[in-house]
């Protein structure tokens, strides 16, 4: 893997500007996305002040609670965002373009093409009227142009590159008749069928069962391989990350708290919080009597509190993550970190 | 399957038994069988002959026997006024009934679908607004008095359509946009929430996400999704249209069910009024059959099913 | 336009509802039309300035005070056996009203009570009554109600009871199967741990969670019964004349339909119209107000 630093670019003085190898694929500045009620009363910050960084062929994990922001983040990187949403600040630069000032047509030639995703629930995700050829040859014939017949073909070669049996049978299907499993591949191989250069996957195994699930894995670094995909990694479940990504990004009410390397960061974790998630996984061999979990709830999007939204439940927390919410702090090895803590770490020198 | 339809058909046929016997019951027992079933101005002998004929002096039971003995004869007795047979009346009534059915039923859904996906696309938005306001009108204001007022402002005031009967296509213009209207409002109602759910779901997002354009996502993904509820309410609500176009046919003028019904009353010609609500309520129950049925067998989650 | 806009503007307000000003506000249009009509009703025989039932063959088919013919003193004209129209459609009001809610209230408490039997205690008396429901509900309204009307003849009372025993069973639906969800509830597994006796439950613990969709279930089929009764009355065999009823208005005003005696059929169907509006909106408002999972509906 090329050697990265993970760092973001803005004007503000506590951040350093880093110096990259290689132009990244997407970069996210400080992206807002909040989700207004109908009165204007109400404002949800779903996703707040979130800066990444991906390369083209990496793999980039975001993990997270449910209600962390991280499924609304991806739904901001495409721009299918409900109504109420909003994308009220930042840039979305994916291959040197910001993707925040495009308009919707514009987009379109984005999705599906250029950047494409992956959705939980593959049985609500097909439609079950229309055959399996006709949902994966859709975008090829939007997106290329491409004839009936021509891409009726793609699709077969999309269906035998996601590694389902007998392609020429199955294309005629319908959803309803595949199993689980099987289903999600054809959602990977409408995800690839356009060849993009990014895709993200919203929790792909959530809904599988264990033993299908390693192999979908397999499947999706396969293909990452084989096309030079970068990938994004939805998910709750930290033994994927570990499996399958290089950097991770650690969510909690809405903001990234941790970021960086996943080994490092599975190594050394930076965040309280990130911590807190290492040690509630439980591990053979463990003595623990009780399995650790992290007291309380996570706060309301539209209440946030003035300091550190982890404050709350957080064992190290003092006075001043209480009054003041920490920024993304720079630390070593391409690492951010948004704790008091990492400040403190920084001035002492620890990593 | 098969169990599925056979439960079903015995649904239904328990459903035909409680009606024939409601209907009996309510003659027989809140009416006065008497005055009901015998023509007015009868000699002793012809009462007397229909005493004999509907049993009305043997136990209920017996008359309900004969009674549905008769109705699967297909003898629904005879109307007075017109000294032929219920059901001859009926059937030769029914074609018509059945075209301002249709024809209404055609406009109903060529207006009502499109408004209704057009207010969920703009939901919350001028379409929206405007639909359901008329929703609410066609929904709030009586069929007949639509009626009557296109009467006055075309047939009266502008005189291009005729104001009764059949004859060509002007003559259906009216009478069917009268009966439509109410529908139609109900139709669209039911294609917007029914599209809005749609629109919310997974697989439209889905269709979103791979860059298709709105047109198609709308017109592909959405709309087919959508209709299926819209068109099994309007199966069932085209048999409905020739039961309650009474009025509109009353006020038109239209040879139809409707207005049998309609000279049954005015002509306390009982067997007609009876003939036509056995024949509606039958209806009614063997199209929601149908319609259950069809569903079993083109939904392909149940047809693969062995 | 598309579903999504996430640009950087924030969103107007959502436009609301015409007849209700905002979410959450009463419907103020329908409660004062609803309101009037009530009160043309109550105050009849005050505000009316004639006699509906009796005409002056003298003034028969005088059109309204603003067109030429008509007068101040029948103000919205005459009809055909030179009755005043306003006084008709005022002491109409009274049918509309008395029978309107008469017949709304007997049928919801017939369905609401057998509702609640069937669901709650169940085997026979749920099939019996289930299948009395389905099988009524596959007769249409208006085609029943003549029927009933047929039978019995037609009388003011007469009509209320039909409407009820046409009615009835939309609300034994809806509330059956209410309280078939309600009997999972953990308060009513409480009272029957408790020993409280099937009745108890029924009345106490029962009833008041259901009388929420009953009540809004009342609103909206108001408008409809409404209707039934104009059509019934437009038949003939609605409330008998003279009484003034403005369905039966309707049916009079055929008469002089082709020869252009508009307001016989403009105003008593406007007011139909207004009430039925009132109704369904008030109807709306509180099925959001009382109960949002009765969207259905």
């Amino acid at each position: 893997m090329s050697n990265l630093t993970l760092s973001s670019v803005s004007s503000d003085p506590r951040r350093s500007v880093a110096v990259a190898t290689g132009r990244p694929l997407l970069e996210l500045d400080n992206v807002s996305t909040h989700y207004v009620s109908a009165q204007g009363t109400r404002v949800v910050r779903a996703v707040d002040d979130v800066s990444l960084r991906l390369n083209a062929g990496e793999t980039l994990g975001i993990v997270g609670e449910s209600g962390s922001g991280k499924s609304t983040l991806a739904l901001t990187l495409l721009r299918v965002l409900p109504q109420a949403a909003r994308i009220v600040s930042g840039h979305i630069w994916f291959e040197g373009e910001d993707l925040v000032r495009k308009s919707d047509a514009e987009m379109r030639q984005v999705r599906g093409k250029r950047m494409a995703m992956i959705l939980q629930d593959p049985m609500a995700s097909l439609n079950p009227l229309f055959s399996i050829g006709d949902q994966v040859a859709e975008p090829i014939r939007v997106h290329e142009g491409t004839g009936r017949r021509a891409a009726w073909q793609r699709a077969i070669d999309l269906l035998k590159a996601v590694r389902i049996p007998s392609p020429q049978t199955r294309v005629t299907q319908y959803p309803h008749e595949m199993s689980g499993g099987m289903r999600q591949r054809i959602v990977g191989a409408i995800g690839i069928s356009c060849e993009p250069r990014l895709l993200i996957a919203d929790e792909p195994t959530t809904s599988l069962d264990l033993t299908i699930q390693a192999q979908y894995l397999n499947l999706l670094r396969e293909l990452q391989r084989e096309h030079g995909l970068a990938l994004i990694f939805i998910t709750h479940n930290l033994g994927i990350v570990a499996k399958m990504c290089d950097q991770l990004a650690v969510m909690y009410a809405g903001r990234v708290v941790e970021s960086g390397p996943v080994s490092r960061i599975f190594n050394t974790p930076a965040h309280p919080y990130t911590r807190a998630l290492l040690n509630s996984i439980p591990r053979m061999g463990d003595n623990r009597q009780r399995l650790t979990a992290i007291d309380g709830q996570p706060p309301d999007l539209s209440r946030l509190p003035v300091g550190c939204a982890f404050a709350a439940r957080c064992p190290a927390a003092f006075d001043r993550c209480r009054t003041e919410a920490p920024p993304e702090f720079n630390l070593d090895g391409g690492r951010t970190a948004r704790c008091w803590l990492a400040s403190a770490a920084m001035q002492s020198g620890a990593a | 399957m098969r169990q599925f339809i056979g439960r079903r058909l015995g649904y239904s046929l328990l459903s035909l038994l409680v009606l024939s016997l409601t209907i009996f019951l309510f003659v027989r027992v809140t009416g006065d069988p008497a005055t009901l079933l015998v023509e007015p101005g009868a000699s002793d002998d012809d009462i007397a002959a229909i005493h004999q004929k509907f049993g009305l002096d043997q136990p209920l039971w017996m008359q309900y026997g004969l009674f549905m003995l008769h109705l699967m004869r297909g003898d629904f007795g005879q109307s007075f006024y017109y000294q032929t047979p219920v059901l001859e009346l009926y059937l030769d009534r029914l074609p018509n009934s059945l075209l301002l059915a249709a024809v209404a039923m055609t406009f109903s859904l060529v207006v009502g679908i499109p408004t209704g996906i057009l207010a969920a696309v703009r939901v919350g938005r001028f379409w929206d607004s405007a639909g359901k306001l008329f929703a609410l009108l066609g929904l709030s204001l009586p069929s007949f008095f639509v009626g009557l007022v296109m009467i006055l402002v075309f047939s009266v005031y502008l005189g291009w359509l005729p104001s009764s009967g059949t004859g060509g296509v002007l003559h259906i213009l009216m009478p069917a946009f009268a009966l439509g209207w109410y529908f139609a409002a109900s139709h669209m109602r039911l294609t917007r929430s029914s599209m809005l759910e749609v629109l919310g779901s997974e697989y439209v997002k889905l269709a979103r996400l791979k860059g298709l354009p709105q047109s198609m996502v709308i017109c592909k993904h959405a709309f087919k999704n959508a209709l299926i509820p819209v068109l099994t309410l309007a199966g069932i609500n085209l048999v409905l249209m020739i039961n309650v176009a009474v009025v509109v046919e009353t006020v038109f003028a239209w040879p139809g069910v409707g207005r049998l019904l309609y000279e049954g009353i005015s002509f306390r010609d009982f067997p007609v009024v009876q003939g036509v609500v056995i024949m509606g309520g039958t209806m009614i129950v063997a199209v929601n059959l149908l319609v259950d049925v069809v569903y079993a067998v083109i939904d392909p989650r149940i047809r693969l099913e062995k | 336009m598309s579903i999504t806009s996430d640009t950087l503007i924030l969103p107007a307000r959502v436009p609301s509802r015409s007849g209700s000003s905002r979410l959450g506000d009463l419907p103020l249009i329908p409660i004062i039309i609803l309101g009037t009509i009530a009160f043309m009703a109550i105050f009849a025989n005050v505000l009316a300035p004639h006699n509906p039932e009796i005409g002056s063959l003298t003034a028969r088919f005088r059109p309204p005070v603003w067109q030429t013919g008509g007068s101040a003193n029948h103000l919205l004209g005459t009809d055909q056996l030179g009755r005043d129209v306003l006084s008709r459609l005022i002491f109409g009001a009274r049918v509309s009203m008395v029978v309107g809610f008469t017949a709304v209230i007997f049928a919801g408490v017939v369905g609401t009570v057998l509702g609640i039997i069937a669901g709650y205690i169940g085997g026979w008396a749920d099939q019996i009554i289930m299948r009395i429901t389905d099988a009524w509900l596959a007769l249409p309204a208006l085609t029943f109600a003549i029927f009933l009307a047929a039978i019995v003849g037609p009388s003011m009372w007469n009509i209320v009871i039909i409407l009820g025993a046409v009615y009835w069973t939309r609300y034994a639906r809806v509330v059956r199967g209410e309280v078939l969800s309600l009997k999972e509830r953990d308060f009513v597994r409480l009272a029957v741990v408790a020993g409280c006796s099937k009745w108890t439950i029924m009345r106490r613990h029962i009833l008041p969670n259901v009388a929420n969709s009953a009540i809004v279930l009342a609103t909206l089929m108001l408008g409809v019964v409404i209707v039934t009764e104009a059509s019934l009355s437009f038949l003939g065999v609605g409330v008998p004349p003279p009484q003034p009823a403005w369905g039966l208005m309707l049916s009079d005003g055929k008469q002089g339909l082709m020869v252009g005696y508009w307001w016989l059929t403009v105003f008593p169907g406007v007011c139909i119209m207004l009430m039925v509006l009132s109704a369904n909106l008030l109807g709306d408002w509180l099925r959001v107000k009382l109960d949002p999972q009765l969207r259905q509906l």
